[in-house]
């Protein structure tokens, strides 16, 4: 698909030689409350500065806004009524019908057909449809495994780690913002004046100012064995750290548990290893369609496409030298 | 429902109103009750959740982001596509003897290149750091990629510049024993600058095509074309500003190609896009600036074409040319940082192509999955 690295083990494809298991977050927000303990955790373990004046933004009760440069968490808040509810139960349940990749092992039915979780012929009637429901998610990077910020980056700084996550290294890298505009998710982000507003009488230095910035999936704490700061402190286990392997096998789990209780709006984020962006490091669980929680629904890493670009940019390059030529051979003197 | 005997006595109630859509309006004091204070209404309004049936976002927000690339980046585009294409006339101009064009256009090539690759240095976020670009080649990054050349071109543009300029003050310049290597070094250096001049052009346009922004992602396979066309008008400009005519015969004939280039290229980008992607190219400030480039574009063709032999007409159809060739790199990269702010530019054209995959049979390649 992409030109580093094939759809699994992208800490092998990077060249890594010892047996790390790729690590991940799944992020089942079917049980996050909306704490938000994981993006003071994120901020404090990463000593990233405010965003902001603490304003109110006006949306539910998020103020934080969106991932960036100083903000490596994210908990979205969507306020939704019961016929919104019915709808996301609606679009998941056609996610079933479709015959959409079942990733992990299947219980019986042969592929292409209809997987065994069909839930046309059994009992739709939900437990519970609320009037009003609240969605809470924590977002976070993705750790893609064909990542385009890693793709484009010129001076080689945001790197595979052995744990197949991706990272930045705030000393090489020299702020040239190319891997801003390949990110699909709009996570990573350039830490300058333009998008931090500091408090006025700020007195110590900013870390890592001028330069790309993400989540590391805490690389620090992972080289001496420890969980990232966010997993950490997750107070209902909504954010689960763990090798990439077993949290998908997880996940898929978790869905068929909600289908079977008639929550057909729970459908997986990232879990496809075939999807645009070679399946992520970390896996959602949400509850309605991406785009509700600011996620694109058809992200695709732009290198993907990249040969063809190279080919245009090479024939426009060769009609600029036919050009020219011309314009010398059929110039009179 | 009555309470008491005087509930008779209640004029009718007004229907509740129900708003669509907009934010919530804040009552004012006046509007709670009747209005005169003659009875009690409801203070705290009905829930009513926004939403617009056909599309939805995170609150308007963002999905992706724009580069922080401002001004200087297009500077340097412009620069950049000014400096390749007076590499190539410069070489045009060695081979069929035309010594003021090649002068000119080696000098021309030398300055252009030399402030973009300052413009290029000053958007970094660490300016200091510039040269960490040089750590690495690395085929999966256009800036990488890029990089290379620019700094190739420059350090031969460098060479054939000083050149030019020794030969222009009677070598004058202080080179000693330098002076018969740089003679030498001309060949292969001008053969250097005319091989690395087409890519320096063109290249940029997978630089910003290479991305997730809108505009640029869905221009992807035309910007290349606009950006050559673009940098064959503005060399051709700059030829005929700088050029007596006698010898601006081909950069008269290349600036022509170059209009109709960008102005083909321009419209078939437009064309092949999603309405929501080619919006910020043709609304807005970058539409406003698209607009003169093409106007300017062609005003200095025609300038070029019927009056490019009068000294005076061809130079100030020069300047339309570059003028053009600088609001064309000014407009696209602002649509494209301009088209990152409105999610629907974002998640409708994704949400189309989704479908349309779907359509065509193809189910497994989506990043929602139902388990």
């Amino acid at each position: 698909m992409s030109l580093l690295s094939g759809p699994e083990g992208p800490a092998a494809d990077a060249g890594w030689e010892h047996e790390h298991e790729r690590k991940g977050f799944f992020t089942d927000t079917s049980i996050c409350i909306g704490c938000k303990a994981c993006e003071v955790a994120c901020k404090e373990w990463n000593r990233n500065p405010i965003d902001g004046n603490l304003e109110i933004l006006g949306s539910s009760y998020d103020n934080t806004g969106e991932l960036g440069a100083n903000t490596w968490r994210h908990v979205a808040f969507i306020e939704q009524s019961q016929e919104r509810i019915e709808e996301a139960r609606e679009s998941g349940r056609k996610l079933v019908s479709l015959g959409m990749p079942g990733i992990g092992p299947k219980s019986s039915g042969t592929r292409g057909a209809l997987p065994a979780g069909d839930l046309s012929s059994s009992d739709l009637t939900p437990p519970d449809t609320p009037e009003f429901r609240w969605l809470m998610s924590s977002d976070v990077c993705k750790h893609c495994t064909n990542a385009g910020c890693l793709d484009v980056c010129p001076t080689g700084a945001i790197f595979r780690s052995e744990f197949g996550s991706v990272v930045v290294q705030e000393d090489v890298c020299n702020g040239c913002g190319t891997c801003v505009s390949a990110c699909p998710f709009g996570v990573i982000e350039r830490r300058d004046d333009g998008t931090i507003s500091p408090f006025a009488h700020r007195e110590d230095k900013v870390e890592r100012m001028g330069t790309a910035s993400k989540c590391t999936l805490c690389y620090d704490k992972m080289v001496d064995g420890q969980e990232p700061a966010c997993s950490a402190t997750c107070p209902t286990q909504s954010i689960k750290f763990g090798d990439h392997p077993d949290l998908t096998a997880e996940a898929q789990q978790r869905v068929t548990d909600l289908h079977e209780r008639g929550m057909t709006e729970a459908r997986l984020y990232g879990a496809n290893p075939k999807d645009g962006v070679g399946g992520t490091g970390s896996v959602f669980l949400l509850l309605d369609e991406p785009e509700v929680y600011g996620l694109p629904p058809d992200p695709q890493v732009p290198t993907k496409s990249l040969p063809q670009t190279y080919a245009t940019a090479g024939i426009a390059a060769a009609g600029m030298i036919a050009a020219v030529a011309l314009s010398f051979l059929g110039s009179r003197r | 429902m009555s309470i008491t005997d005087f509930d008779a006595d209640r004029p009718p109630q007004p229907p509740r109103r129900r708003r669509r859509g907009g934010g919530r309006r804040r009552r004012s004091l006046n509007e709670v009750g009747m209005g005169d204070g003659s009875r009690e209404g409801a203070v705290v309004e009905d829930v009513e959740f926004t939403r617009s049936d056909e599309f939805d976002s995170y609150y308007g927000r963002p999905v992706v982001k724009a580069p922080p690339w401002k001004g200087p980046i297009a500077i340097y585009l412009f620069l950049g596509g000014v400096a390749a294409g007076s590499g190539m006339l410069a070489f045009g101009a060695q081979c069929t003897d035309r010594p003021v064009l090649r002068r000119n256009a080696r000098l021309t090539a030398l300055g252009t290149v030399g402030l973009g690759t300052l413009a290029l240095i000053e958007d970094l976020g660490r300016p200091e750091r510039f040269l960490n670009m040089m750590r690495t080649v690395k085929v999966t990054s256009p800036m990488s990629l890029g990089t290379w050349i620019v700094g190739g071109f420059a350090s031969f543009s460098g060479v054939l510049g000083a050149l030019e300029v020794d030969r222009m003050t009677g070598q004058r310049l202080p080179l000693g024993v330098l002076r018969p290597l740089l003679g030498a070094a001309e060949v292969p250096a001008a053969l250097a600058q005319v091989a690395l001049a087409p890519v320096l052009a063109s290249y940029t346009g997978a630089l910003l095509g290479n991305s997730v922004v809108p505009t640029w992602e869905a221009g992807r396979g035309h910007l290349s074309y606009l950006f050559v066309s673009s940098a064959s008008l503005a060399a051709g400009g700059a030829a005929m500003v700088t050029s007596p005519v006698a010898e601006t015969g081909p950069a008269r004939l290349l600036a022509t190609a170059g209009v109709v280039g960008d102005v083909v290229s321009m419209n078939r980008m437009k064309e092949s896009m999603h309405p929501l992607e080619a919006e910020p190219l043709e609304t807005g400030r970058p539409g406003t600036m698209l607009k003169w480039a093409e106007r300017l574009a062609i005003a200095g063709g025609i300038g070029t074409v019927l009056g490019g032999r009068n000294r005076w007409i061809a130079a100030a159809s020069g300047a339309a040319l570059l003028t053009s060739s600088a609001l064309t790199r000014f407009g696209v990269l602002h649509a494209g940082l301009e088209s990152v702010k409105d999610p629907r530019r974002v998640i409708e054209p994704q949400k189309a192509r989704l479908a349309a995959r779907r359509a065509s049979g193809i189910t497994d390649d989506s990043i929602s999955t139902s388990g």
